[in-house]
């Protein structure tokens, strides 16, 4: 069959729900495909609240954030289609997807791309020893236990102390399973500072800061992980090596931003995008954690509708920016998002420090905006609004930060 | 006279995202009394503290099995937190539930579970098996 339409949202996360809800509400005509059976992306195997305070002004778990926003589509014109997999897009603003009634052909005049991020594997950390059987990313382990009801260990070690990381450490000692540790490689922990205490501390469960996983061994199932303490190159300090006997290892060692299938747009390694989440074609828009990864469910519907309004008003002739102007990484800056500013629309930078400070002063020059935040950390992302700036010979600003006395 | 000891916490409020450091003093007396509280960004995390240094109250969040269900389970969730002290208890009279499709969000699961005045409820719709 062939499809025609204004705008395409690939992806049926937060983040592009909450496009197709901004891009129907601008007057565009929209088709929504996600590949799974129904929409939510990650939101679905999140079990545990912490969604939705900026967004809805709530405390609300994943599924319940999915289901609200689940709602608000039903009342609108969107035609969503799910068990669709969205194969190929090409420059002629053509996309190809397959269902199971076989192949399908869209024709759009805008695209936004929500496709979320897939987990680093532990393959990817080359670590020597057995390739053995209880090796699952975080979000296979979320899977089993929240949806499937599976017990996949009697006892785990967890690489990684980012947020999932952590969520996962609580999740696994509630259902029973004995939770030796969270191995971290840097000296400070990967998630939000919440998360550290109430999936932690509260249990009791120990975080090695500064380790790292350096052997595993098993006879076709994991049996034993040998971790040693790193110095501050990373570098594995002899004579340091602790065993943990475990029959799962658990690995929750980053985000990668999925920006399959285009290929033909600017990434590094998400889609590169405006303030207003334009990518380097104009006509193919981007949010959520195919950008950059975010902290937050409300950030990326933030930005999704963002992406979603500005696609409508591509979509209908309306938005044609004619100034970009490039905001450049400074010092001790590791993330920025965006990368360029139309400079008529308002802004809201994301960025991520490289260090830790106690505190920091973020500055925007030459905007002249200055910014402090106590306890700055890598894993925290910090916030700057940006408003509309009327200057025609701007060509670059530089975001950085320094610490203060 | 009675010397009062002075203690010295530093504890993250969970309360939002944020995670707010916030370093407190207080007189662990009979009646806890907060003599110093800095690193909350707003009210709430002073209400936190006093909660936090009494008997932590955390919401539980986990599944439950479903009968004829179009998924075999439904995430649940505390509407109100509960005293972290009996976590192990309430996910263990959880584990052994089940509840019948058509389940919606919103329904409760558990009235007044373990006497805490909190009701376990669904977060999300699982339909019936077709
Ligand atoms: C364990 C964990 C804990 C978290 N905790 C919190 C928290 O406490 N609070 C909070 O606010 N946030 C939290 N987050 C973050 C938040 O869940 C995510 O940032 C957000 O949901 C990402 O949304 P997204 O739309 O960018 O991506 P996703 O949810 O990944 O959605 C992408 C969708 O695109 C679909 N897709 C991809 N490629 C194709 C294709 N070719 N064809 C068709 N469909 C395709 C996928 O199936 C998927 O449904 C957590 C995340 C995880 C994993
Ligand atoms: S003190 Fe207020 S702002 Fe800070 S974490 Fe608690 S609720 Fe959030």
């Amino acid at each position: 069959m062939k499809y025609e339409t204004d705008v395409v949202v690939l992806g049926g996360g937060g983040g592009g729900m909450a496009a197709a809800k901004a891009a129907d509400k601008n007057g565009a005509n929209v088709i929504l495909i996600e590949r799974e059976e129904e929409n939510g992306g990650v939101l679905n195997q999140c079990i545990h609240n912490g969604f939705g305070i900026h967004y809805y002004r709530k405390d609300l778990t994943g599924p319940e954030f999915k289901e609200t926003l689940q709602e608000e589509l039903a009342n609108t014109n969107i035609k969503i289609l799910n068990s669709a997999f969205v194969l190929n897009v090409n420059k002629d603003k053509q996309l190809t997807f397959v269902n199971h009634k076989g192949i399908h052909e869209i024709k759009t005049k805008a695209l936004v791309m929500a496709t979320g991020a897939r987990e680093r594997h532990f393959n990817s950390l080359a670590v020597p020893g057995d390739r053995v059987a209880g090796i699952f990313t975080a979000g296979v382990a979320q899977k089993y236990i929240n949806l499937q009801n599976l017990k996949p260990a009697n006892s785990a070690l967890i690489v990684g102390s980012g947020d999932i990381g952590l969520i996962m450490a609580r999740r696994l000692h509630l259902e029973g399973i004995e939770v030796k540790g969270v191995v971290e490689i840097l000296p400070y922990p990967g998630g939000l500072e919440r998360n550290v205490q109430q999936c932690l501390r509260d249990y009791n469960i120990p975080l090695y800061l500064s380790h790292t996983v350096t052997r595993v061994e098993g006879n076709k199932r994991l049996s034993k992980v040998y971790v040693s303490q790193v110095d501050e190159n990373r570098q594995v300090i002899p004579n340091t090596e602790k065993v943990f006997n475990v029959d799962a290892l658990i690995t929750s060692v980053g985000l990668i931003p999925l920006t399959d299938p285009v290929k033909f747009v600017e990434t590094g390694p998400g889609f590169i995008t405006s303030n207003t989440n334009q990518t380097s074609e104009d006509w193919i828009f981007a949010a959520g954690n195919c950008t950059v990864v975010f902290d937050l469910v409300d950030y990326v519907s933030r930005e999704g509708e963002k992406a979603g309004k500005y696609a409508a008003l591509y979509s209908q002739n309306q938005y044609f920016p004619e100034q970009k102007v490039k905001v450049k990484k400074g010092k001790n800056i590791n993330i920025l998002h965006p990368m360029y500013i139309d400079p008529n629309e308002r802004t809201k930078l994301y960025l991520r420090v490289s260090k830790t400070f106690k505190r920091v002063e973020v500055t925007v020059e030459p905007l002249g905006i200055k910014m402090i935040e106590e306890e700055a950390r890598p894993s925290e992302m910090i916030e700057i609004s940006i408003k509309p700036f009327k200057d025609k010979n701007l060509k670059e600003i530089e975001v950085s930060a320094r610490e203060l006395g | 006279m009675n010397s009062v000891e002075y203690k010295k916490k530093k504890i993250v409020c969970t309360n939002c995202p944020l995670g707010c450091k916030i370093n407190v003093v207080y007189a662990d007396a009979d009646e806890i009394e907060i003599v110093e509280v800095k690193g909350n960004r707003c009210k709430r995390g002073l209400e936190f503290v006093k909660q936090e240094i009494t008997d932590p109250l955390r919401v539980v969040v986990t599944s439950v099995k479903v009968e004829d269900g179009e998924i075999s389970m439904a995430s649940v969730r505390s509407d109100k937190p509960v005293p972290l002290r009996l976590m192990q208890d309430i996910m263990k009279i959880l584990k052994e539930t089940k509840v019948k499709a058509p389940v919606k969000r919103g329904d409760v699961v558990i009235q007044n579970i373990l006497d805490t005045g909190s009701d376990i409820i669904a977060t999300r719709s699982v339909n019936r098996k077709k």
